[in-house]
């Protein structure tokens, strides 16, 4: 259309703290069309993983993404357990719900931070990461680590929990309740935030089901799906919770998902603290020898949605082909649906609503000159600098 | 000290330049910002475009396509600038420095000043690289 402005946002903006490129196509202050650019997050993760150790590539998909740093390790165990044919001690399965959940916690209250953010309201910013710190200072005291735990290897966990830190934990989790009861009844009650997120960015089911989204983002729309209950893992089925879904499909319905969601995850944490005091201590991990050869997939709940690991394995010590997909790739889609005929201002917010995560979602990107339309990368000019990249390791090592 | 350099050393304007990182330094970045930490009781605050920044605070590793954009973001800051590689990847390239997209640790970029390593680093250790940054003004 003639008359269509091209905003650009990005790809170094301080909107979202990672890099990626927006092209908001506009008529006035209504958004058209909106197209995206990624690539400056790219890592080469599966290839790098093709390098490494079993045991170092956990470490390593813990890096694709530092918010949700257990669901890769999660599914990538899930499937390394499914090729090697093991199953963890019930104990270890109950310490990696409790990372998983302690995980989701975070992940959503970060979120919420970010939306207040977003909104305007730094109010609900400040509080919700005041509220998070304690989360995180649990994980340092169970892992050692703030951020990326290591918690997880084939057949079972690194590090047990027990005593003093199953009663940290139930100290937290107690805490965070009433926490939770304030933030909900301030984000729920409130009118500005009703008012700027009620009807905007509104996915259907049908929406959702097209771009095959996942996690809070389908839930969000109705679509009750949730891989701990449609293809259990770990401790999931052991203990008692439910599904949170909304049918409206609004950013405010993505925010209701996820703070009920947090009552869930500490119903689940509670429940897998009993569990742990149950168990006999020390019970951690099975020994696994040796991987076998054959294909595994592998899937986990992160707090963006479902991810899947896929990995083929040759009986050596390192995976032939590791496939990631995660959460944010499908749900960064329906951006399309959801900014279109918006203004600019909820763009943002719908923008945010998915809880976008563009280091797990990384893809292979050609690299088009702006002006000329020239390709500056292809695909052979990348395998030319794999190559050189082989050279410069074999002069190295020579 | 001169009058530039004492206002410099009350209120550093920080850049934060998201390289190809995994996101955990980028959120402990905004985690210092809130009521736990708050560093904006030191005047430390972060800024959005590269022209008001006496800080570039560069995470992640940097890949081919972060590369020219590091070096026009770095060209865009008024001179003096710092430069800060802040965690394991913006230091050395960290687990992904064997990556075919790998452009170079940030010090062979541009010029850093201070290296705050760590996978992430903690929100102390960032306080702490950000304060002996504050004590080489003079």
């Amino acid at each position: 259309m003639a008359n269509q402005k091209i905003i650009p946002v990005g790809p170094y903006h301080p909107l979202q703290e990672e890099p990626e490129l927006f092209k908001l196509y506009c008529e006035g202050e209504t958004v058209r069309d909106i197209k995206w650019e990624t690539g400056y997050n790219h890592r080469g993760i599966e290839k790098l993983s093709e390098s490494k150790t079993f045991e170092q590539v956990f470490f390593l998909v813990e890096r694709i993404c530092g918010i949700c740093s257990t669901s890769h390790p999660f599914a990538f165990a899930n499937c390394m357990e499914e090729i090697a044919q093991v199953e963890p001690p019930d104990r270890a399965k109950y310490i990696r719900s409790i990372v998983g959940e302690l995980e989701r916690l975070h992940s959503h209250y970060l979120w919420l931070g970010l939306a207040g953010h977003f909104l305007g309201y730094n109010t609900v910013w400040m509080w919700a990461w005041k509220y998070r710190e304690p989360i995180l200072d649990l994980f340092e005291i169970i892992s050692g680590n703030r951020n990326s735990y290591a918690m997880f290897k084939i057949g079972g966990v690194r590090r047990d929990v027990t005593g003093d830190q199953i009663a940290l934990a139930r100290k937290t989790m107690s805490d965070l309740k009433k926490k939770n009861d304030l933030l909900t009844g301030a984000v729920m009650d409130d009118p500005v935030i009703h008012a700027r997120t009620k009807g905007v960015g509104v996915l259907t089911r049908e929406d959702v089901m097209d771009y095959a989204a996942v996690g809070p983002t389908a839930r969000a729309s109705g679509w009750d799906i949730d891989v701990r209950r449609d293809d259990p893992y770990a401790a999931y089925d052991m203990v008692e919770w439910k599904v949170i879904t909304a049918p409206e499909g609004d950013v405010f319905a993505k925010a209701q998902v996820r703070l009920l969601e947090n009552y869930e995850s500490i119903k689940i944490i509670e429940q897998c603290l009993d569990g742990l005091e149950k168990e006999p201590e020390g019970d951690t991990e099975v020994k696994v020898r040796e991987i076998p050869e054959g294909i595994g997939t592998g899937r986990a709940e992160a707090p963006r949605g479902e991810v899947f690991h896929f990995v083929k394995t040759d009986g050596s010590n390192s995976p032939v082909r590791h496939k990631i997909r995660a959460p944010s790739y499908v749900n960064i889609a329906t951006f399309r649906k959801s900014c279109v005929g918006q203004t600019i201002s909820d763009a943002t917010i719908s923008l945010a609503a998915v809880d976008p995560c563009y280091c797990c979602t990384e893809r292979m990107a050609f690299a088009y000159d702006w002006h000329t339309g020239r390709k500056i990368y292809d695909g052979n000019q990348l395998v030319e600098l794999s190559k050189q990249k082989t050279q410069q390791i074999i002069k190295n090592n020579a | 000290m001169g009058l530039k350099n004492f206002f410099l050393k009350k209120s550093l304007w920080v850049f934060h330049f998201a390289g190809a990182s995994c996101n955990n330094c980028d959120i402990e970045i905004l985690d210092i910002l809130t009521p736990r930490y708050d560093v904006e009781r030191f005047g430390v605050q972060l800024v959005g475009s590269p022209r008001h920044a006496d800080v570039i605070l560069v995470s992640g590793s940097i890949n081919q396509r972060d590369k020219p954009r590091l070096l026009e973001v770095y060209n865009q800051t008024s001179k003096p600038v710092f430069v800060v590689a802040f965690g394991a990847c913006g230091c050395t390239g960290g687990v992904f420095a064997e990556g075919n997209t790998f452009a170079g640790p940030v010090d062979q970029i541009v010029p850093v000043d201070a290296y705050i390593p760590g996978c992430p680093p903690k929100p102390e250790a960032m306080i702490s690289g950000l304060s002996k940054l504050m004590q080489t003004i003079s």
